[in-house]
């Protein structure tokens, strides 16, 4: 019989795997509804540059995230309005560059020793006290920060221009999203690992849609969908012995799949 | 009749082309405004500069203190990806329960509350398009081409309906269209854009105005289905000029 106590690695895993799925869902369906699955995917390569800077630093690996997360948002948008390139171009840039200024960051520090692969393909195992603590505190912001946003963001989502006119503050908004996916990009590379963070956000919300009439409906379709992934995922794992991370994501497709041919309503 | 929403001398400019050339407009309480000119000419930047979501290069922009705007866009096109019933949509604006079924009432749009908003028709969208202003209790409606990609009849319809929710609300409206012939009856006053204002009055008058008509030619048909009757004649400016003999 197992103990049910944060010193169990795996309570540590499931709670730090269904933390991150009640948060990275909401900020999917966002994503998918706003067409910005390359935006995740910028955010989550840059997430290397920040890795390295914050071991170069001597800081917390989610602020360095977190930080260059933000900056690269900032970097997109700055850039958007100069209307030369068109965002994916954009997006392109940022992504790679920033991935490569990280491998050659990391690479220039000989003394650096890091599991390379954990950081690309999560480890949620390994998930520690202390891990756990700063997912719950990222948890707790985004969900707070989110649901302060979420009139004007659903209505920006809809139209830019009737939230204009409403009064929203498009910028602020726009930033306090950029924020958001930042934030859950830096969480939930413990889970899924970077290379896998888009599909952490994008995949519980599209199995989601087919069933759900409102965008609160997506919501909480795609937070459960997460945690079945995170449950099954952390399960198979331990069960098979695979990594836990890849085979989060292969439940959560499995998942799509599955309500994606099942034929029925839209 | 007091003012709900000033421009003075407004000049807007994109990328060293001049969109508005010093352009002024005032729309008052209970008046209906209606807009024309060619496409491009700036129609929809002049409505966006008034409601405050374009500055101008130069001018100024006034609003009643306590104006309140209610905005029907060109058109709406929610992506697929999202779910959203139009009972929901509505609810994203405000407004209270009761305000809420009688605005749905007035708009005749009670069977297409469960409706997902991709399933709507063009005639459809404009009514919920409306549903949602109305829902702000609006004093000033500012309406961007209502009636596109909405048939003849459809039309129609939509004007009149337009026509009474001015009346009924007791708000003023100011609209953008392209259809003359349609909007004559109901318009108090016209104003025929170009980049500037080329000429305003009351609805005959502009249209027997020398820049409307280079404009839009002088084609009898337009002047078809406005007829109506009138106990006084304008000048070209739309001033009264006396009852009919």
């Amino acid at each position: 019989m197992m103990e049910w106590s944060l010193d169990h690695f795996l309570v540590r895993a499931l709670m730090g795997g269904l933390l991150i799925a009640v948060t990275a869902a909401p900020i999917g369906c966002f994503i998918v509804w706003r067409r910005m699955a390359y935006f995740g995917e910028t955010l989550s390569h840059s997430a290397l540059l920040g890795l390295a800077l914050g071991f170069l630093l001597g800081i917390q690996p989610v602020l360095g995230v977190l930080a260059v997360g933000v900056a690269a948002g900032g970097v997109l948008i700055a850039m958007q309005r100069r209307r030369q390139l068109a965002t994916d171009t954009l997006l392109g840039i940022i992504a790679h560059g920033s991935l490569a200024l990280g491998l050659v960051v990391l690479s220039s520090q000989e003394t650096l020793r890091i599991d390379l692969f954990a950081y690309l393909f999560g480890d949620i195992l390994t998930v520690g006290k202390q891990d756990l603590a700063v997912i719950a505190l990222g948890s707790l912001v985004s969900l707070g920060v989110l649901l302060f946003l979420w009139r004007p963001l659903l209505l920006m989502t809809i139209s830019e221009e009737l939230a204009a006119v409403e009064g929203v503050n498009r910028t602020l908004v726009t930033l306090l999203f950029t924020f958001l996916v930042a934030l859950t990009v830096a969480l939930s590379m413990k889970a899924v690992g970077i290379l896998l963070v888009t599909s952490l956000l994008i995949i519980p919300s599209a199995a989601a849609r087919k069933l759900s009439r409102t965008p609160e409906m997506m919501v909480v379709g795609a937070v459960i969908f997460a945690a079945l992934s995170i449950c099954g995922g952390l399960g198979a794992g331990l069960l098979w012995d695979l990594a836990a991370g890849p085979s989060i994501v292969v439940v959560a497709t499995a998942l799509f799949a599955v309500t994606y041919l099942v034929p029925g309503r839209v | 009749m007091s003012a709900l929403i000033t421009c003075e001398g407004v000049s807007v400019r994109f990328a060293n082309e001049a969109v508005l050339e010093q352009v002024n407009l005032t729309v008052s309480e209970g008046e209906v405004v209606t807009l024309i000119g060619p496409n491009g000419s700036g129609k929809t930047t002049l409505i966006h500069v008034l409601m405050g979501l374009l500055k101008p290069n130069l001018g100024s922009v006034w609003r009643a203190p306590d104006l309140h705007i209610g905005y029907v866009p060109q058109k709406l096109a929610v992506d697929y990806t999202m779910p959203l019933s139009v009972a929901r949509f509505l609810s994203l604006g405000s407004g209270t329960a009761k305000k809420f079924t009688d605005v749905v009432h007035t708009v005749g749009i009670e069977k297409l509350l469960n409706r997902q908003i991709h399933h709507v028709s063009g005639g459809e969208m404009q009514r919920i398009l409306l549903a949602r202003a109305l829902l702000k209790q609006p004093s000033l409606m500012v309406l961007d081409e209502p009636a596109q990609g909405v048939d003849f009849q459809g039309q129609s319809e939509l004007y009149h309906l337009i026509g009474e929710i001015k009346n009924a609300w007791n708000c003023a409206v100011l609209m953008v269209s392209h259809d003359l012939h349609f909007v004559m009856s109901a318009t108090d006053r016209v104003i025929c854009l170009n980049h500037h204002v080329c000429c305003s009055g009351q609805p005959e008058s502009v249209a027997l105005h020398p820049e409307y008509q280079r404009l839009f030619g002088s084609s009898k048909h337009n002047f078809a289905i406005y007829n109506h009757h009138h106990d006084h004649h304008h000048d070209l400016h739309g001033n009264v000029i006396g009852p009919k003999p």
